[in-house]
């Protein structure tokens, strides 16, 4: 056959490659999808409801539902209406949920990756296993529990951080305060958070790390280093993706949270960014402060906050998502 | 072995090599086992090896497959320790001084004695100039001109043409037989005496293979190089000395050790010889 002849083949369209599974595979398949749509259906149907009911609320009051600071409804407990018009904003909880878990990450992160690092490096084989499930039980405990030992325990304590804090940083705006009122500031709550977030943060990072090539470990250790330098130039830049994810898990953890927040902070319709001072609250601790009395448009104004809520979280982790993989995967 | 190799073919190929007689080697420092035993908890897998290498010289380790000869060459960089269970007895002597001993800075032994492994590892969140000086930043070693020293050692190690203009881009950007001649170059940043090999041509095409043949032999002027290898031709070609061992269901035991030549040209131990002629194994 001539190289001429060759050329004369047509060639042909692609055909269609179908398969047909069986009636197993597809009962399955039935059961996995529903399974996993029925998590963006409830995700869905929350951002649905709370959308509709918050829908007049937002319209009404349209960006300054985000940008001013007072909640007063006018509305009375009773029923009977108010002299004032109602106004709604959630800027002072905005700026409180962002502050307060900003502090609880900067505080958790370091402290859970040196953890994660310590389990996996340092701890004697008997005492890891042990502390392990010690962190994971910490993660499942009730967070009225952290909340009623912040404010019993820790906060006396934590008063006199605030003040070594004030006394040699007030130069920086963020360890001012314009009043000696130390107690129940977004410090005290974003340490309690921290501690909160920390079990999270530890094991996602620790699982992570344990992950990393041996082979490369090894080829560290071949080059003389110690254990040390081993972690910082094979570990670190492996986990690296490991350990972003985890403190997205944990901010996402300390901007949702109610109880902890509302037992420990001294909620005030006031944008607080002296974290040292007495003053503050977020969106989910402002939710169940009024959520008990309110009534009417209020609680519409209440379900509003919540959907913000919910688009903030959701912000905070596609952003962590794009960083995850645009600087995570260089170590791997 | 699969192929069947004659004995006669292998000897000639290890006597084209200008033959090193032991002691004659100016450069590089010995390394010596000394009667040493190795065990993975209860399984006592090496037994009693005593071993010389001679400083400067380039010797083969032969032997079917876990006989122990990856469990010998950790030993004598105490990378063997990192496996939770692994214990030793016996010394390895280092310029004559027992790396074991209590008190000895274990890091310092890794940078006289270096280590290639069988499966390409560079640091993949590095650059390829970065791999390179990952020992000095790793060991915590000061150097000052660290460009003459890059190039150095991959010129070294055969690699300084194909990554000259590339020394920024990843690790882990090169072919699989770039990346464990960068893995050999990284190794020589840190000025080991003695370089441990574990099949370091097994994962390569024979190109690769050939090219860090001559890396080795290059090698060997200045220093020690130990090599495990499954290729009977790469051990006549490379090596001055080999070493053969052998488990035959009990600990690992080495059966015989000499110059390449006399070893596949006159193995002295019945065993030796049914394995490099393939009739084992
Ligand atoms: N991490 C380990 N834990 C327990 N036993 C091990 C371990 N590594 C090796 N061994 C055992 O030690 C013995 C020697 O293994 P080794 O890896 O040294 O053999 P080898 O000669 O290098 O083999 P190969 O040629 O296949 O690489 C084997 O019996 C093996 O099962
Ligand atoms: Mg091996």
């Amino acid at each position: 056959m001539s190289i001429s002849e060759t050329t004369k083949i047509a060639i042909p369209e692609p055909r269609e490659i179908s398969t047909v599974p069986r009636f197993s595979d597809r009962v399955f398949r039935v059961v996995v999808s529903l399974g996993g749509i029925s998590s963006l259906v409830i995700l869905g149907a929350i951002a649905f409801f709370l959308g509709i009911r918050g829908f007049d609320v937002l319209s009404n009051t349209g960006i300054k539902f985000i940008t001013q600071y007072e909640w007063y409804s006018a509305i009375n407990t009773d029923g009977t209406a108010g002299e004032q018009a109602s106004t709604f904003g959630i800027g002072a909880m905005l700026v409180g949920t962002i502050i307060t878990a900003l502090i609880a990450v900067a505080i958790g992160v370091p402290i859970a990756v040196a953890s994660a690092l310590y389990l996996n490096f340092y701890a004697p084989t008997a005492v890891r296993g042990f502390l392990v499930s010690v962190i994971d039980l910490m993660a499942a405990f009730p967070s009225i529990l952290f909340g009623l030992w912040g404010f019993n325990v820790l906060m006396p304590g934590g008063e006199y951080w605030a003040k070594l804090l004030h006394k040699y940083l007030s130069f920086v705006p963020l360890f001012d305060v314009s009043a000696p009122v130390f107690s129940r500031s977004p410090f005290i709550a974003g340490v309690v958070l921290a501690i909160m977030t920390i079990p999270i943060i530890t094991s996602v990072s620790r699982e992570v790390f344990s992950q990393t090539p041996l082979d490369r470990i090894q080829a560290a250790y071949a080059l003389g280093a110690t254990k040390w330098s081993m972690i910082r130039a094979v570990v670190l830049p492996f986990g690296s993706s490991g350990i972003v994810g985890g403190a997205m898990l944990g901010l996402g953890r300390a901007m949702g949270e109610t109880v902890a927040v509302f037992t420990v902070l001294n909620i005030v319709f006031q944008a607080n960014f002296q974290i040292l001072l007495g003053a503050g609250g977020n969106v989910a601790s402002l939710i169940i402060l009024k959520f008990g009395e309110a009534s009417g448009e209020e609680i519409n104004a209440l379900m509003a906050a919540g959907l913000i809520l919910f688009l903030l979280t959701l912000l905070v982790n596609t952003v962590a998502d794009l960083i995850v993989n645009r600087s995570g995967r260089k170590g791997r | 072995m699969s192929e069947t190799v004659k004995p006669s073919s292998l000897a000639s190929i290890a006597a084209t090599k200008s033959a090193r007689t032991p002691g004659s080697a100016p450069l590089g420092t010995g390394l010596e086992a000394r009667n040493l035993h190795a065990w993975f908890g209860k399984n006592h897998v090496l037994s009693d090896i005593s071993l010389d290498f001679v400083a400067g010289t380039v010797t083969a380790l032969i032997g079917p497959s876990g006989c122990g000869k990856s469990t010998f060459i950790r030993t004598l960089n105490r990378m063997h320790e990192f496996i939770p269970t692994a214990a030793m007895a016996g010394q390895v002597l280092l310029d004559g001084k027992d790396i074991y001993a209590a008190g000895v800075d274990v890091t310092k032994i890794r940078l006289r004695v270096g280590m290639v492994f069988q499966k390409p590892n560079p640091f993949p969140s590095m650059t390829i100039g970065e791999n390179v000086l990952s020992g000095l930043k790793l060991a915590q070693l000061k150097r000052s001109n660290k460009e003459d020293l890059m190039e150095e050692c991959l010129v070294r190690a055969g690699l300084w043409n194909e990554v000259k203009d590339r020394l920024n881009a990843q690790g882990g950007s090169l072919s699989g037989g770039q990346q464990q001649r960068l893995c050999i170059a990284r190794s020589l940043a840190v000025k080991p005496d003695v370089l441990l090999m574990d099949e370091p041509c097994s994962a390569l095409d024979p190109g690769s293979t050939l090219r860090i043949e001559e890396t080795i032999r290059e090698l060997s002027k200045t220093m020690t190089i130990i090599i495990v290898t499954h290729n009977m031709q790469q051990a006549a070609r490379i090596s001055d000395y080999t070493a053969f061992f052998l488990a035959d269901g009990h600990a690992g035991v080495m059966v015989e050790v000499g110059p390449t030549s006399e070893i596949f040209a006159r193995p002295k131990d019945q065993r030796t010889e049914n394995y490099v002629t393939g009739r084992f194994g």
